[in-house]
């Protein structure tokens, strides 16, 4: 889950990672006595996108006039198809330089990985890769002065700087572990007369430990469809094509949609059920794809330990409760196949037993629309 | 032989009483597998299809020592559960479970890091040395010997080609399903690894899909250090990018981990990349 600016300069605060003043507004009203106890203001719009800056998405004022103005201006726009609901209004910043620093997990190592460049305020994809200092942290012993003090040698830093960073680092490092954090990255890093300051935010919690974080609030990202599919449990994603796709295991999925392709068909949305679902599961993750209008249904069924009679009894049931006539092509091999079979086509049903059998069916249902 | 496990593992299961751990023993038990303990904290002393259920991994291993344990655990417990395996001496661990925290799947990587031992998972089947020993979820009936080591991202995919070969009456030296989540503990480089040592395995399978740099780093490895021939098929092509699908790995983040990027890394390594999953089957035996 991706965090606002805002809400992740909010924890940085806990962590005791200084951050500019300012405050979270939702009208230019509000901007304009947020920027009164200020002086010299940054008003960011709160969305999910990167390259704010460049979308018009960020503004200055010098005072709680033109606060306002600016504030109005940007609570009308749209960034990167997102509505601009809240502003934060900050302290403008005397920068004296601008670095880069962030968090991630390393996939490669298996650690979380310390990124950190002298080239802050750019886009990070922009930053030469010689210029980008990456130091994996081991888990056991955490971020150790030690490691901080190799990364300013790396980077060329000394003196007070070096200080500097050596304090603020361990900061993130255990904002990052105690958060749950994917990501965590600071661009740019400001260097103050008064220290080192986030002067942005961006926090990718990791989905599968909110569960340990229920202070945080819900942050919608994803369609209405989404977010149902989120609630059942399935893994979801919605495309524009017409041919709706229902598989089990992510992998089958993926090959089913790439095969659909291949052939010529444009799949309406990814949908795994996952393995092992029973009639209801079965049913729900059906209810969903037909409640997006598909033009035609192709599902394959690869039973390990899913079962193809249990998929086969919720396709019966759900087409007596929805009565829906759409083309359907369906795959069903594995476990009790045989059973699942002869239940479908007691419907009138008829069913593959190859993949490429199901989807060039299905491609060709689609095409005689 | 085969790689990792052969007929003489010995395995536990944690979360034995549960409905997949108790399902998943017994489809182990008629594979072949020798299951000598479960573990289910207060659970002690009873047994699950014949199999003495034990309070702690510690003390499965006093009566029952095993080299491997699979876990059949809720992801939010799954971490103390596999510290306890590897604290215990668990050699080769077999993380099933979805969705366990990416932080705390760090913690297990390092400690088994730090204790010699092989993590398999998360998010994976398992593996199979075909005929000998399956510690994992996948359909028994599939997984019979022959001369293919096969090395997959996903569970389901995998049966599939997997189930081709089989049709095609060609059998498998050791299955081997990585995790489909980001941090998962063996890469497709440690089991190509094996697969190059292994004298049965004869041609190597290799399914991947988009996300992260797995099939890349894997590409470089075979270009520099496999004799044996590679076949592989990739998932996600038609994804788009900056959506997650299905594992948490699969998904096309700032321009990385792409389909068309992980093909032309494979390809210029000598890997024969099929098109269709139907189409390993003819790739293999062109190799062969």
């Amino acid at each position: 889950m991706k965090l606002y600016e805002y809400l992740g300069k909010k924890l940085f605060r806990e962590y005791g990672i200084p951050v500019p003043r300012g405050k979270v507004v939702a009208s230019a009203e509000e901007a304009a006595e947020a920027a009164a106890g200020l002086g010299e203001v940054v008003i960011k719009s709160q969305v999910l996108s990167g390259k704010r800056g460049k979308a018009g998405g960020i503004s200055f004022a010098s005072n709680p006039d033109q606060a306002r103005e600016e504030a109005g201006r940007i609570l009308q726009m749209e960034i990167n198809d997102l509505v601009v609901e809240k502003l934060l209004v900050e302290e403008k910043l005397k920068i004296e330089q601008e670095l880069y620093l962030a968090l991630a997990v390393d996939c490669s190592t298996k650690l979380p990985i310390v990124l950190a460049s002298l080239d802050g305020g750019m886009d990070v994809e922009d930053v030469p890769e010689e210029r980008m200092i990456k130091w994996p942290v081991d888990v056991s012993i955490g971020l150790q002065d030690y490691a901080v003090r190799e990364i300013c040698r790396q980077l060329g830093v000394s003196g007070s700087l070096k200080n500097e960073i050596i304090s603020f680092m361990p900061k993130l490092y255990q904002f990052f572990r105690a958060m749950d954090a994917e990501l965590a990255e600071i661009n740019p890093l400001a260097v103050t007369a008064q220290g080192l300051v986030a002067a942005d935010a961006k926090v990718t919690i990791d989905d599968d430990a909110i569960f340990r974080h229920r202070e945080l609030p819900k942050i919608k990202e994803k369609t209405a469809l989404e977010m149902r599919a989120d609630e059942l449990g399935l893994a979801y994603v919605e495309l524009d094509g017409n041919i709706a796709i229902m598989a089990n295991g992510a992998g089958i999925t993926m090959a089913t949609l790439d095969m659909v392709q291949h052939f010529g068909g444009k799949p309406a949305n990814f949908l795994d059920f996952g393995g092992g679902a029973d009639v209801d599961r079965t049913a729900q993750a059906l209810e969903l794809l037909l409640a997006t209008n598909p033009k035609v249904l192709l599902i394959n069924i690869f039973g390990g330990i899913t079962r193809c009679d249990v998929v086969a009894e919720a396709f019966v049931k759900v087409r007596e409760r929805k009565g829906f006539n759409l083309p359907v092509s369906f795959r069903l091999v594995g476990t009790n196949e045989t059973e699942g079979r002869a239940m479908l086509e007691k419907t009138g049903i008829k069913v593959f037993s190859t993949m490429d059998d199901a989807v060039r069916q299905a491609v060709e249902a689609a095409r005689a629309l | 032989m085969a790689i990792y496990i052969n007929k003489k593992t010995r395995v536990l299961v944690q979360g034995i009483t549960g409905k997949q751990g108790s399902f998943h023993t017994g489809q182990m038990l008629d594979y072949g597998t020798h299951i000598v303990g479960g573990v289910s904290p207060g659970k002690g002393g009873q047994a699950v299809e014949g199999v003495p259920v034990f309070d702690t991994v510690f003390e499965a291993m006093e009566k029952e020592p095993a080299e491997a344990s699979i876990l059949f655990i809720p992801a939010p417990f799954a971490r103390d559960a596999a510290l306890e395996a590897l604290d215990a001496g668990i050699k080769l661990l077999v993380l099933i479970p979805e969705h366990i925290p990416l932080h705390d799947a760090m913690d297990i990587m390092a400690f088994a890091k730090h204790k010699g031992a092989v993590v398999v998972g998360p998010n994976t089947f398992g593996l199979v040395s075909s005929g000998y020993c399956k510690i994992g979820i996948m359909p028994n009936k599939y997984f019979i010997p022959g001369p293919v080591g096969v090395v997959s991202r996903s569970g389901t995919l995998c049966y599939e080609i997997v189930g081709h070969l089989t049709v095609n009456q060609t059998g498998t030296t050791t299955v081997v399903g990585l995790g489909g989540d980001r941090v998962v503990g063996l890469h497709f480089i440690d089991v190509l690894k094996q697969f190059e040592a292994d004298p049965e395995t004869r041609v190597i399978v290799l399914i991947g899909e988009i996300g992260g740099s797995a099939e890349e780093e894997a590409a470089d490895f075979i270009a520099g250090g496999i004799s044996k021939p590679v076949v592989a098929y990739l998932a996600g092509k038609s994804a788009p990018p900056g959506k997650r699908m299905g594992h948490a790995g699969a998904i096309i983040e700032r321009g990385k981990g792409t389909f068309d990027g992980k093909v032309k890394s494979l390809t210029t390594a000598g890997v024969k990349v099929a098109a269709l999953p139907g189409q390993v089957v003819r790739l293999i035996q062109e190799a062969m």
